[in-house]
Formats: structure tokens, C-alpha cells, sequence
């Protein structure tokens, strides 16, 4: 079906179904692509879209980030990082703070450009900063991998990866959070699968749909959520096909396994959630910057207004933060939603709160 | 951050790949893709091949992102 076709289905399906639907997205690239297409404004009022904690950078907490500020200030160590991390707020500075004060800290695309980093600075260690969901957890770990086989000794990660499933179980456990199904991260499913999302349908009669990023991929998923709500035949299913398999990337799952442990993992605004982080695993304990070098950070909590917490779970818009496009702006960002290009709060204030009548 | 593209690989060297995207070229680990073949198309994610791809698809994307930049519509999903 081509754009006009699903629209007019979802919108006859919406009708006909009468009530409310709440779908919301975890994946910042959904966020982003569904505010870019316009997508909110061509939905019936009775379908709403949300966003979820589907940022990695957003989720990660205080501690990780006043961890990393401590460890660019030293004068033995390089950064390696990720670009949008360099703004995201730790309890008193940033790392672009830190970089602007003198700390030696670079951006890389690949975590594999910590290896040149590592090599060509003998005397210091090179500490990639390693944050992701499923999608980036294996490059790490070839990161890690490579390194240890090509025995560099100056290379470091500082592991905060977390994982998707927890974290949906956790929306559907938690009573505030009003989802009636959800649309699936793409690329997280590449790496995972579809197989470990199939709770979602089965542990909570919700559906879900895992969705490409361009809007015939985007209304298809919609779509099939509201067809699926009409039936009462809930299911997971597969809207990506070209890339997303029932079993996923078996090497790269693979290789994560042979690096990581699974444990519990605090995600900003959330808490603890069980099992949902990576951790280098003993065999690679020698990588872990944390077991090599400790320094004591403890979490430090802010008086603050802002309501990033909520905003993740999808319990309240940017709109009801009382910060939002007062205080808080991409230039001067509060919270993490804000900083990060994949945040709700900044995809918001980019592309505008309007909607239409037609 | 999770953007990934489509790109043709153009030269395997061990693990690593020349692959190449509207006329640039960059090197890509294949760590995480070993069975990959001159010629294929694969989804790139931070510096890795993820997943292989067709051409079609990967035309089609090549199309999509073109028209972003101001292009003209060549596809009709």
C-alpha cells in the first residue's frame, strides 16, 4: 500500500476501533524521522504517538557521565567518544566542558578509531566511551575483542550499553505508563531479532511491529498495530524484513556474549532496571577502565525541575516540562532528552509542537 | 547516533572493506558480517557492516536520501 492507502485505512481503522490508542516508540530514530515526515499531524485525533526511553545517550545517568568527566581530567588518559555525548549533562559539568578546559577528548564515528588513538599514544590510556543500545554493543565489543587479540595494552572502555527488552517490560509493568502497542527499534532488531521482543504479544497481549525508518515503513507499522487492536489477534510482527530476521546478527550476537556479562543497570529517570546493561565480562576484566583504574564517584542528586524522567516514559510531552523552551533549549540543554540529537525534548523543539485541523 | 546507510562493497582486505556511497568511499570492519562478498551491499552502522542488504533497497534509500537534500522524487513507496 502506498502512503495515501494506509492513511486512509488507519485513519477508517481508528474510527472504527473508537477509542484511544497510545503507540509508543523506542528508538530515537523513529523520534526523529516521525516528527521530520509530519507524521503526527496526518494521524486521527484518537491515535497518538509516543516516545519512550529510545535514546541510549538520554538514559544514561550522572554517575557514568561524572565517571567519564574524571577520567578526561587526568593527564594519562585520552577520550574516545561518540559525538553526542559531548553535551549531555553529568551533576556539575560536561565533557565538552571538560574538552574546552583542556582535556583531551575525540570524537570518533567507529569505536575501532580508539585502536590508532591507543597506538599512536603509547603513554596514555585511550578510554572509549562505550554507550549504545543492541545496535552499537557489538561494535564495542569487536572493539574490545580486536584489542585484546592484538595485545594493545593502553585501550580501555568505560561500559554503559543497555538493553531494549528490559526496559519494555518495565513500561508495561508500570502502571503510569499508558501503552496499547509499540512500534519496534529497526536496527536494534537487525543485531537481536525479532525473537526477544515476542514477550511483548505474549506476557502482555500488546502488539507490536518492527518498523523501518521511512514513512511507507512508519504508517505500515501503525497500521498494523490498529489492524491487530481491531482483530484481538495481538502479535509481534516483522515489518522490516529486508534486514531484520527472526534470529538477528548471530555474529554479532556472538560476539557480545563472548565479551559481556548481563547486569543490572541504572537508567536515568528509571532506576535500576534488572539485567538491562552490558558489562565487560572476566576474561576481559584487563579492558574494563573501571577495574583498572577505580575513582569514587558517588551519585550526587540535583534540585532541579526537570522532568526527563517522565518525559522518557512517555508519561508527559516536552510540552508539560516547565523547563522546556524556557530554560531548557538545544544551546542550553537541562536534561539528556534535550541534549542528545535523538531526544524527545530536542526533537520537539526542532520541529515544532504544531498540530493541524483539517 | 543509529543511522545506518546503505553502501556497495567495493574491496575486501581481511576484515576490512572499501565500501563506497554516492561516490565516497570509506573502510568498513566486517567483524560483525564475515560472509560478506565484493560486490554485496550492506547496512553501515558506526565504522561496521551490520547486515546485508539488496540493491534494490539500497537504490531506494539512496533515492529517499538524495530527494532530502533538495533532489528531485524518483520513487514512489
Amino acid at each position: 500500500m502506498n502512503n495515501q492507502e494506509l492513511l486512509r485505512e488507519i485513519d477508517r481503522l481508528a474510527k472504527e476501533i473508537n477509542e484511544p490508542v497510545r503507540i509508543m516508540e523506542v528508538c530515537g530514530t523513529h523520534t526523529v524521522s516521525i516528527f521530520r515526515l509530519g507524521i503526527r499531524q496526518l494521524l486521527p485525533k484518537n491515535v497518538e504517538l509516543v516516545s519512550g526511553p529510545g535514546c541510549p545517550v538520554c538514559v544514561t545517568d550522572d554517575v557514568y557521565m561524572d565517571k567519564a568527566i574524571a577520567y578526561a581530567n587526568r593527564d594519562d588518559t585520552i577520550i574516545a567518544t561518540f559525538g553526542d555525548m559531548l553535551k549531555v549533562p553529568g551533576s556539575k559539568s560536561s565533557l565538552s566542558e571538560a574538552k574546552a578546559m583542556g582535556a583531551d577528548i575525540r570524537v570518533v564515528y567507529s569505536p575501532l578509531d580508539t585502536i590508532a588513538i591507543a597506538k599512536e599514544n603509547p603513554d596514555k590510556k585511550a578510554i572509549f566511551l562505550a554507550v549504545g543500545f543492541e545496535t552499537t554493543a557489538p561494535t564495542a565489543a569487536a572493539l574490545a575483542k580486536s584489542a585484546k587479540d592484538n595485545g594493545i595494552k593502553n585501550l580501555f572502555l568505560l561500559s554503559t550499553e543497555k538493553l531494549v527488552p528490559p526496559v519494555l517490560r518495565l513500561l508495561l509493568e508500570d502502571d503510569a505508563v499508558k501503552v496499547d502497542g509499540f512500534l519496534l527499534p529497526g536496527h536494534v532488531c537487525v543485531i537481536t531479532g525479532v525473537e526477544p521482543f515476542k514477550f511483548v504479544a505474549e506476557d502482555y497481549q500488546k502488539p507490536a511491529v518492527v518498523s523501518g525508518f521511512e514513512a511507507n515503513e512508519i504508517l505500515r507499522g501503525i497500521f498494523l498495530i490498529l489492524e491487530m487492536k481491531r482483530t484481538g489477534n495481538i502479535r509481534v510482527l516483522n515489518a522490516y524484513k529486508n534486514v531484520v530476521t527472526e534470529k538477528g546478527n548471530e555474529t554479532a550476537k556472538n560476539l557480545v556474549g563472548e565479551v559481556y556479562d548481563t547486569v543490572d543497570a541504572s537508567w536515568r529517570g528509571m532506576g535500576i532496571v534488572k539485567k538491562s546493561g552490558l558489562r565487560l565480562n572476566e576474561n576481559f576484566a584487563e579492558l574494563d577502565i573501571e577495574r583498572a583504574l577505580k575513582i569514587d564517584i558517588k551519585p550526587a542528586p540535583k534540585k532541579t525541575a526537570c522532568r526527563c524522567p517522565d518525559v522518557l516514559k512517555g508519561i508527559i510531552t516536552p510540552k508539560d516540562c516547565p523547563l522546556f523552551n524556557k530554560v531548557c533549549s538545544p544551546e542550553k540543554p537541562e536534561g539528556p532528552c534535550m541534549v542528545s540529537v535523538e531526544g524527545v525534548c530536542a526533537a520537539y523543539y526542532k520541529y515544532g509542537r504544531n498540530s493541524f485541523d483539517f | 547516533m543509529c543511522l545506518a546507510f546503505p553502501a556497495e562493497v567495493l574491496k575486501i582486505d581481511g576484515a576490512i572493506a572499501k565500501v563506497e556511497r554516492n561516490g565516497v568511499e570509506r573502510d568498513v570492519s566486517l567483524m560483525l558480517l564475515p560472509d560478506t562478498k565484493v560486490g554485496d551491499f550492506v547496512l553501515v552502522h558506526a565504522g561496521f557492516a551490520m547486515e546485508k542488504v539488496t540493491k534494490s533497497d539500497a537504490d531506494i534509500t539512496e533515492a529517499l536520501l538524495a530527494e532530502m537534500c533538495g533532489g528531485e522524487r524518483t520513487v514512489n513507496l
